[in-house]
């Protein structure tokens, strides 16, 4: 995280709190980052109001990508760069390609996707990625709430984020 | 989301009601069915009456030719079809349609108790809400398996060649040493055995499970669970076996001198993906009555998943079956494929290729996003798919066998599907109306109630 953004962290100690507070905090109209937590908590990315993951996609055209490359190759190597009868078949063996087509297809979506995901989160090796609070790989559950991009002020979204259940306040 | 359903176990009791009217409609359906059979089969013997004498006088210059050629081409497919021709009649084609339909509806019901047997056994929590609608379906093999006995213990030689007169009797002008050889198994009596011991104990079983289902409503507790956990497991135990020793007698044994060993698995893809289609379609008709509204789009979204999965699963395993046949190219394995793809003037070319459209492509890309998984329409409409595309299936498993060019889609068709799917919707609504359409004290119902994925 760069050192310029100004946030203000609530810490909670219960996952059906920060849940509810999420709401809570919402309804005063202010925008929450993000929330992080030490495991999944079913509903809260949609608590939180979170876009559907866009990876769904990605994966299906990776996947039509793979589709294509294993085709073209077999059918280049196969058909028209050094024909071979196998099993007596045509040149051009469609059922015969089908499970090397498949291999190609999950191959290309599975490291594809990995590679997508790790891009999107800015995943990659000698990133150092610092939390905003040590604790939510243990117990704690952490609202951050980006005050620049906030039309309340600082004060009342810790007042909120108090209301709420939290068990502190830290900004960062 | 989580945590927020309005409803618990203590207000979920609803009962469906079968209406007068909708009885009505059925009985209507039911009769504009056998309406279009009747019909079908009046044209079927005026048709074929005329064609007979043709017929007759063909079959002789076949003989003919048979014995000038010295009887050398008794091997496979060529004495299969001489065969078929033999015994031809028109009335074959009521009987294949009713062991057809007979299979396929036999399918439904009992993967309906599949169905529920494997939630038990996994202890799956999220279909405590709808098992109930899959639990009703096995009533109907109270119809469906007595029909398959009478067919196959009346009209047996119609349906299977292995029971043609003399196949197995040496010295017998038809007789034929490949069958000869199966008749250890492939025989009158085993069959019968087979049929009627693992349907009873189908039916027996569902009895129990459904027993103490109903009695769990009215007591309670995980007692009843954990019986009812050990009835669905010995379920799974006797289905694993029985399904494919079914799919070898009931579909497979049609054509005799050809085996796959998918066969099993191929007939069990395409029952088990239709009954997650009808399940779903159950669930989305008593939805729009206004009933099961616990049953949210997150269980419709592993309704939908399960039945994604498995046309893809069907896809495979028709695929792999041909495939292996396709690259091994042995002549007593391709005349399967032969037959469907250009044998018997090219009639059953159409219903294959739209088959594979039917139940992989469209499902495929209907069912693909979660969007679709999750909003009724496409559901229905994929549900829809998959269950022709799978009635399509099992006519392309038997049809070609029994009627070979004698084959097509005429009323007679149309109308014994529309007889057995009416009979099965009137048992399964009345079946329904039997009990809480939620089983109230499952003890996994506020997991179910509570389903967010």
């Amino acid at each position: 995280m760069s050192s310029t953004t100004n946030y203000i962290l609530g810490v909670y100690d219960d996952e059906d709190e920060v849940l509810h507070a999420v709401t809570a905090v919402k309804a005063q109209g202010i925008k929450i980052e993000d929330v992080f937590t030490p495991f999944p908590i079913h509903g809260l990315d949609v608590a939180v109001g979170h876009a559907r993951t866009r990876l769904p996609i990605a994966a299906f055209m990776f996947g039509t990508l793979g589709m294509i490359c294993a085709l073209s190759l077999i059918s280049y190597t196969m058909v028209f760069d050094w024909p071979m009868i196998i099993g007596g078949k045509d040149f051009f063996a469609l059922p015969n390609w089908i499970p090397v087509t498949f291999e190609g297809t999950v191959l290309f979506t599975a490291f594809g996707l990995v590679t997508t995901f790790c891009a999107s989160n800015n995943l990659y090796p000698g990133n150092k990625v610092e939390p905003l609070d040590l604790r939510i790989t243990d117990d704690k559950f952490v609202m951050a709430i980006n005050v620049d991009k906030n039309k309340v002020s600082a004060a009342d979204i810790k007042k909120a984020l108090k209301d709420s259940g939290a068990i502190e306040v830290n900004t960062k | 989301m989580a945590g927020h359903s309005h409803f618990s176990p203590a207000n979920v009791e609803e009962h469906f009601e079968f209406s007068a009217e909708g009885k009505k409609r059925i009985i209507y359906a039911f009769i504009a069915g056998l309406a279009a059979l009747a019909l079908g089969i009046y044209l079927l013997s005026k048709g074929e009456a005329g064609g007979h004498e043709v017929a007759n006088a063909g079959h002789d210059a076949v003989k003919a030719g048979h014995e000038a050629a010295g009887e050398h081409l008794s091997g496979g497919a060529v004495s299969h079809q001489a065969g078929a021709e033999e015994h031809y009649d028109w009335t074959n084609r009521i009987w294949a349609n009713v062991w057809l339909n007979a299979v396929f509806f036999t399918g439904i019901a009992v993967v309906g108790m599949f169905f529920v047997s494997l939630q038990y056994l996994t202890k799956s929590g999220w279909s405590a809400v709808m098992k109930r609608v899959p639990e009703a379906f096995p009533k109907f093999l109270y119809i469906s398996l007595p029909i398959l006995a009478a067919v196959f213990f009346f009209k047996g030689d119609v349906i299977f060649h292995w029971m043609h007169h003399g196949v197995t009797e040496v010295g017998s002008e038809n007789y034929d040493k490949i069958i000869a050889g199966k008749s250890g198994y492939l025989n009158k009596n085993f069959f019968l055995i087979r049929l009627v011991g693992f349907g009873a104990l189908w039916i027996i079983l569902w009895n129990m499970l459904r027993k103490k289902s109903l009695e769990e409503d009215l007591v309670g507790g995980s007692d009843l669970f954990t019986q009812m956990v050990k009835i669905g497991t010995a379920f799974i135990v006797v289905f694993g076996a029985s399904s494919s020793i079914f799919a070898w007698d009931w579909v497979m044994s049609i054509d005799t001198h050809w085996f796959s060993t998918m066969f099993g698995w191929y007939m069990f893809a395409s029952w088990h993906v239709t009954t997650y289609a009808v399940i779903v379609l159950a669930i989305l008709y008593l939805k729009d009555k206004g009933l099961m509204g616990y049953v949210n789009e997150n269980h419709l979204h592993d309704l939908g998943k399960f039945m994604f999965a498995f046309s893809i699963f069907w896809s495979y395993v028709w695929f792999e079956q041909f495939l292996l046949i396709y690259y091994a190219n042995l002549p007593e394995e391709t005349i399967y494929f032969l037959e469907r793809w250009e044998g018997h003037n090219k009639i059953y070319k159409t219903s294959e290729i739209l088959m594979v459209i039917l139940n992989f492509l469209l499902p495929f890309l209907v069912l693909m996003t979660r969007d679709a998984k999750r909003t009724r329409i496409f559901l229905k409409i994929a549900a829809f798919l998959i269950i022709a595309g799978h009635y399509i299936d099992f006519y392309q498993m038997i049809m070609p066998g029994v009627l070979g060019k004698h084959g097509g889609y005429g009323l007679v068709e149309f109308g014994m599907v529309t007889v057995f799917a009416s009979a099965f919707i009137y048992v399964i609504s009345d079946e329904l109306t039997k009990a809480s359409l939620v089983a109230k004290n499952h003890p996994f119902l506020p997991e179910a109630l509570h389903h967010d994925i």
